[in-house]
């Protein structure tokens, strides 16, 4: 993630500005399409370490907004408070969110599984106590560490927003590896299927539903590290990406990355769109109706879409 | 249960209000009910108008927490949205009272506010339950509708959002709410503090009242199987689209009544009724009172409220956090709430007598701690399970 902001790392608002000025000179409207991709990464972002816990565990994390919020706290401080390099403090940040999540999942969620309002409950009374408690501790907002690279070179756009759509694209690659590539994600989804038959076959099914937690935790952690920059510090900013977390894992629907990919793609360009023309709020009727829509034509959300198409075209071969 | 010795009339009315789907239908409890029902009638008249202006508020939460306890309690549907309706409604009566005014204004705004949370209640609740829209996903919604809300009305700070000559007023809200009156033009009784107690004091009564002989009516008993298992009661040929949209209209219904009166009570209305704070807090009261009992949502609601009042006085900032740990201390250690906690106990001991009692007790701890040690804190300790409250109802 982290190894975009090296000497590499710098010179590619440079290159974007380049490619982004070869694509106006034949007519593409650059400001909207970035503002689109801005969007579009900012729900995939939002979303994906909630739909790690509850597509994996079925569980709904109330606290996914403070999680990302606990991310962005840790970063800033330890930039501001430590001096740390600004990729260290954001590794940092997730690292520290998914171990916070741990404890969270050995402590009080294990307790709920298969009560899944209740879990909805705790998790919702856990949000409650981080934010004042982040209030109490930390006052009403930290000092803003500033948004590295500028402006994507010609227009009035921050090149870090930009970048983070690269950052989403590499999130849900890496989450897509290692849940089909690595013997963990193997063992994972066993555990989510089959939990007994995954213990009868040596799956230590308790560490696992510990990891993907964590994994979970981690990556709302990382969301907020990688917003630090460019958002307000305050401890009310996990609900900012309420919104768009939850109506993306409705209509995305269980299916982690395929989901939360289609999803977040579909439901970013309407936002775009509608809030280009009509405003933020507007952006987010549009959003929450496409959810109402989705949910009543397709009732597994966009993962449901997706499988009937692929079983259809295997049908066909 | 029905006293013989009763006339024939009240025994009819006491068969409606009596069943298995409360707590509480021995005569003991009728009795205890209506001595705290007269201790509640003279409240105002032993601490003064003020005080009761104060404790009203309390009660006309009381009608939210009816309201959740009827679709969460009973038909096991999680709305975070009744305080969305609650505050539809008290943003309709600002708008039409205001915009009326005088006595007739207000008496007419009750209605048609209370008429308009209800057709939200029901046009969400068409879209969700005939959408085919379930458990976690319906909680979602109705939080994500409640949290849009918010961010419209936040945004409606200029001019140009009025309605008639209403500002809605972004973050500051409506203020200049008047006080309730009924009756018309001259002729008005206006409601301020401890007639404003009655009047809210009397309708949570009738909406209490009225909700027992609901849920244990065949339509109860319709949310209760809903809630045990929906597709076995669909299987069984009842409509239970129709029936959760029914039951979410009335809870809607019910929380715009409440949302009026807490729009009259506090003499405005902003945003802040759509917060997740504000969201929450229902929430806490029915999980703490006992979400399976009416009456343990109201007593939730009067202890949370009595609480979180100290809190604002004497610790403001840490209401928040005490909501908190107490919606999760509950859920985790007295999942059924503290009213059938009570009641499970009341039973046990008057059962078995207060030794067996002790020595039980003394067991499931032993046996806990030893569960506990086993799996070396990796919870477990969801096996004992309080009696069944179908065996233990009398």
């Amino acid at each position: 993630m982290t190894s975009g902001f090296g000497a590499t790392g710098m010179l590619t608002p440079l290159i974007i500005g380049d490619v982004l000025g070869t694509l106006d000179s034949v007519g593409v409207p650059i400001p909207q399409l970035l503002q689109m991709a801005d969007n579009i990464a900012f729900i995939a972002l939002a979303a994906i370490g909630l739909t790690i816990i509850f597509g994996m565990m079925g569980v709904i994390n109330l606290a996914h907004g403070e999680f990302i919020m606990m991310g962005a706290y840790i970063t800033t401080l330890s930039v501001n408070v430590a001096s740390i390099p600004l990729p260290i403090a954001m590794l940092l940040g997730a690292l520290g969110t998914a171990i916070f999540g741990a404890i969270v999942e050995r402590t009080i969620v294990r307790r709920l599984y298969g009560r899944l309002l209740d879990s909805m409950i705790v998790t919702f009374g856990l949000g409650l106590i981080l934010t004042q408690g982040t209030r109490i501790i930390f006052g009403n907002s930290l000092q803003s560490i500033g948004t590295p690279f500028g402006q994507v070179p010609g227009y009035t756009y921050s090149g870090y927003r930009v970048l983070l759509l690269f950052a989403a694209i590499g999130v849900l690659g890496a989450v897509y590896l290692v849940f089909t590539r690595t013997e963990f994600g193997v063992q994972a989804r066993a555990t989510i299927q089959d939990p007994e038959t995954a213990q009868a076959m040596g799956v230590d099914t308790d560490r696992m539903y510990t990891i993907t937690f964590a994994i979970g935790s981690g990556l709302a952690g990382l969301t907020g590290a990688l917003y630090a920059p460019s958002a307000t510090i305050v401890p009310g900013m996990g609900q900012s990406f309420l919104v768009e977390s939850f109506v993306t894992v409705v209509t995305g629907g269980s299916s982690v990355l395929l989901g939360t990919a289609l999803a977040g793609g579909i439901l970013g360009t309407i936002n775009a769109i509608f809030s280009n023309l009509y405003g933020n709020f507007i952006g987010q009727i549009a959003l929450l109706i496409t959810a109402i829509i989705v949910i009543r034509l397709l009732p597994d959300g966009l993962t449901g879409l997706a499988n009937t198409v692929r079983d259809k075209l295997g049908e066909r071969q | 249960m029905t006293d013989g010795r009763l006339p024939s009339r009240l025994d009819g009315i006491a068969r409606k209000l009596n069943g298995p789907n409360t707590l509480g239908n021995s005569k003991a409890f009728w009795i205890a009910f209506a001595v705290g029902m007269v201790g509640m009638i003279a409240y105002p008249l032993i601490r003064g108008s003020y005080a009761a202006g104060q404790t009203s508020l309390f009660l006309v939460y009381g009608l939210l927490a009816l309201s959740l306890s009827l679709i969460w309690g009973y038909t096991g549907i999680l709305s975070f949205g009744q305080v969305a309706f609650f505050g539809i409604a008290g943003y309709t009566y600002a708008i039409v009272s205001l915009n009326l005014g005088g006595a007739f204004g207000q008496t007419v705004a009750l209605p048609v506010a209370v008429a308009v949370a209800t057709l939200s209640a029901f046009v969400l609740g068409y879209f969700m339950f005939y959408g085919g829209v379930k458990n976690v996903y319906v909680a979602i919604l109705t939080l994500v509708v409640t949290l849009v809300l918010e961010t419209f009305m936040a945004q409606t700070a200029g001019a140009e959002w009025a309605i008639g000559s209403v500002q809605l007023g972004g973050f500051n809200g409506i203020p200049g709410i008047r006080n309730f009156a009924l009756g018309v033009e001259g002729a008005s009784i206006s409601l301020s503090g401890s007639g404003f107690y009655w009047f809210v004091l009397a309708l949570l009564l009738v909406a209490y009242l009225g909700a027992r002989m609901l849920v244990n009516s065949r339509f109860g008993y319709t949310l209760v199987a809903i809630r045990e298992d929906a597709e076995r009661t669909t299987m069984l040929g009842y409509n239970v689209k129709r029936v959760k949209l029914a039951v979410f209209t009335l809870s809607g219904a019910l929380a715009g009544l409440s949302g009026v009166l807490y729009a009259t009570w506090g003499n405005y209305m902003d945003p802040s009724v759509f917060t997740i704070v504000f969201a929450t807090i229902p929430i806490v009261w029915v999980t703490l009172g006992g979400r399976e009992s009416l009456l343990g949502a109201i007593v939730g609601t009067v202890i949370i409220e009595r609480l979180r009042l100290w809190f604002s006085v004497n610790a403001s900032e840490f209401a928040i956090v005490f909501v908190g740990v107490i919606l999760m201390t509950t859920v985790l250690l007295v999942p059924r709430g503290i009213l059938p906690g009570i009641r499970d106990g009341y039973v046990f001991f008057s059962e078995h007598g207060i030794r067996e009692g002790i020595e039980r007790g003394r067991l499931t701890i032993q046996t806990r701690l030893q569960a506990r040690l086993a799996s070396l804190g990796v919870g477990g300790t969801e096996t004992e399970t309080p009696p069944s409250s179908e065996a233990v109802r009398e």
